[in-house]
């Protein structure tokens, strides 16, 4: 218990070192967003008493305050779930992050699903397959895949299957098939929008899968082996037991645990692929709302989905190392 | 003066180490058809970066008519939206972005080397503090931070503002790497042996784990240049810095907004910067595949 009290304070350290880091940016380093929009604004014929209330509407603290005051209204600000306004969008940010958050949770939970399902299959495969055409090949794709962005494989993705073989084309528009689902499609539970929404997702899926179950094939892959050469998988084999079961669980259930770990580690890799693939789909989730964003130098959406990512990836880090702990008994008498 | 012949000493073990290095590598390179192929991909791209631009003029005259050509010999690769010849871009951009990664990837192992090595050796709270730097640095997903950073940042960067800002959420990982490095070579028995011998704290630093640490240290230095491409290209690509320099990423975006995705007339434009990313990382990748083979003398005897 002890060990997971100095992991939650490490957490909420980095949740802490990201906020001010934030605030350094955007408040404090000289050149910085809000003194230059301030300074546009009075450029722009406002006086400096208008032009200061029209930023404060923006941001969770008052920006005529000395700095320490603000960066401690920054925090509560925060810890009271306010993150200020978009310049934009004109709504509060939690509002924007709210509308995002489902579409990046369905896109990057299936694509995980499946690209981990597939990797930890093959990885297995190839274990038992060692030396053969299919490992070495795929040490090398795996590792070249995780240089190769995820815009590129995006890009890809789109030219092969929407643009060349017409899959994913809408003859009508005459463009590739991008968005969350068929804007001619009323939202709503039906049968016609749950699967449009599938079909409109299986381009971006594809593309998070491509770019990284080679590395969860190739972490199974030295998990397996190295659980192979354990003396109970040979004490199982001594026994007699049918392979299916010692391939399951005697070999599998043990070599799939340090991956777990890995999979909340992923999780910060996924949403920085977000910005890329969701901005080539034009899906609406985090990760759109940030490129978007950049264009709009719109300061407070960018932080507010930077915040909730690093809050995404703290917590479900955590959780890691609890769930480590439940399913490895080794690791809870340490 | 004893300072002097120590460090000329270490930087002689050190060059030897280099040297013989370099022998076993094109001995491998020979065998090895992946990496040689991988070897030869970077040459070019860097012989394209380092001496194309002087060859291959860039003219930036606009000729509308001349929109989106196929492959010709007057333009080997086509032509962009705006009748710009596409293989001048590619090689102007070549220049950019390789120079903004070989900067990225000397400045990531020159601050994650001081930082590894120094916390490794001293240990203690400055290690402590050191590493818990890291680990956040590690958590937080680093290519969001870095689109703040640049956009907060609402200048014009040059190459080496660009390298920088890129080393800053490239070096935790690598510092961490460096340090468990130390770690484990300091238990080696001829760490032991030279503090038995009373040689000087400078002597083990310089003259025995840092040889011992080089091959290390080259190999993160080519991953630290595939991931600065990687970010660096992205960030041009998503706007985040602006479009001033010819640079793959730009060309990625241009094609994107003039609607590449739509008109396969535009493909010959896109699909370009895309291969040149996919050729240069995948080049650096089967290189470094070589390299693991000489630097772990496991893998050497079963080759």
């Amino acid at each position: 218990m002890r060990w997971f009290i100095r992991r939650a304070i490490t957490a909420a350290i980095t949740i802490f070192a990201s906020l001010t880091i934030i605030f350094f940016l955007v408040r404090v380093m000289p050149g910085n967003p809000i003194d230059m929009m301030v300074a546009q604004l009075i450029m722009q014929g406002l006086d400096p008493e208008e032009a200061y209330r029209r930023v404060m509407a923006m941001v969770p603290f008052v920006p005529t305050d000395p700095l320490w005051k603000q960066y401690i209204d920054y925090i509560i600000g925060f810890l009271k779930g306010d993150l200020g306004r978009s310049i934009h969008y004109g709504a509060p940010v939690t509002t924007i992050l709210t509308y995002g958050i489902p579409w990046t949770v369905f896109l990057v939970s299936i694509s995980l699903i499946i690209s981990f399902s597939l990797g930890v299959i093959i990885g297995m495969y190839i274990a038992y397959k060692r030396g053969g055409i299919l490992d070495r090949f795929l040490s090398i794709f795996s590792s070249v895949t995780r240089a190769i962005p995820p815009y590129v494989i995006g890009i890809l993705v789109v030219l092969i299957f929407a643009l060349q073989l017409k899959l994913f084309w809408d003859p009508v528009r005459r463009s590739p098939i991008l968005g969350p689902y068929d804007p001619r499609i009323q939202p709503g539970f039906t049968l016609e929008f749950i699967s449009s929404v599938l079909y409109y997702a299986i381009l971006p899926v594809a593309s998070y899968v491509i770019t990284t179950f080679g590395a969860w094939a190739l972490q199974m892959k030295s998990s397996t082996v190295s659980v192979l050469g354990e003396y109970y998988v040979m004490a199982a084999e001594a026994r007699g037991l049918p392979e299916r079961r010692i391939v399951i669980s005697y070999v599998g259930r043990n070599a799939i645990l340090p991956l777990f770990t890995s999979l909340a580690i992923s999780i910060g890799h996924i949403f920085s692929g977000s910005v890329f693939i969701e901005t080539i789909f034009s899906y609406p989730g985090i990760g759109r709302f940030i490129s978007a964003s950049i264009s709009n130098r719109d300061y407070m959406v960018i932080s507010g989905c930077f915040l909730l990512i690093v809050v995404a990836v703290v917590l479900s880090n955590l959780f890691a190392d609890l769930l480590y702990g439940k399913l490895d008994p080794r690791i809870r008498f340490r | 003066m004893a300072g002097i012949t120590e460090l000329k000493n270490s930087a002689e073990s050190a060059l030897t180490s280099i040297m013989s290095n370099m022998k076993f590598l094109f001995k491998v390179l020979r065998k090895n058809k992946v990496s040689l192929a991988g070897f030869i991909i970077i040459l070019v791209f860097a012989v394209m970066a380092i001496i194309g631009p002087e060859v291959i003029p860039y003219d930036r005259t606009i000729n509308i008519k001349n929109r989106f050509l196929p492959p010709s010999w007057e333009h080997p690769l086509g032509t962009d939206y705006a009748g710009r010849d596409t293989l001048a871009q590619i090689v102007h951009g070549s220049r950019d972005v390789l120079l903004v990664a070989f900067l990225t990837a000397v400045f990531t192992t020159i601050v994650s080397f001081i930082i590894g090595i120094s916390s490794g050796f001293i240990g203690g709270k400055f290690d402590v503090a050191m590493m818990t730097v890291a680990d956040i640095f590690l958590v937080i997903p680093s290519f969001p931070l870095l689109i703040i950073i640049v956009t907060s940042l609402q200048k014009v960067l040059s190459a080496v503002e660009i390298a920088l800002i890129l080393s800053i959420v490239g070096w935790p990982a690598l510092a961490r790497a460096i340090r468990s490095q130390v770690l484990s070579i300091r238990e080696k028995e001829f760490i032991e042996s030279a503090v038995c011998l009373g040689l000087s704290k400078k002597h083990i630093l310089f003259g025995e784990i840092l040889p011992n640490l080089l091959p290390y240290i080259f190999m993160n230095l080519i991953l630290s240049t595939v991931g600065a491409i990687y970010s660096q290209v992205g960030l041009y690509y998503i706007g985040a810095l602006p479009f001033t320099a010819t640079n793959w990423g730009v060309m990625i975006q241009t094609a994107i907004s003039e609607g590449a995705l739509v008109n396969p007339r535009a493909i010959w434009y896109l699909l370009s910067p895309l291969i040149c990313i996919i050729l240069i990382q995948a080049g650096f990748i089967l290189f470094m595949h070589s390299l693991e083979e000489i630097f772990n003398p496991r893998l050497r005897t079963e080759a």
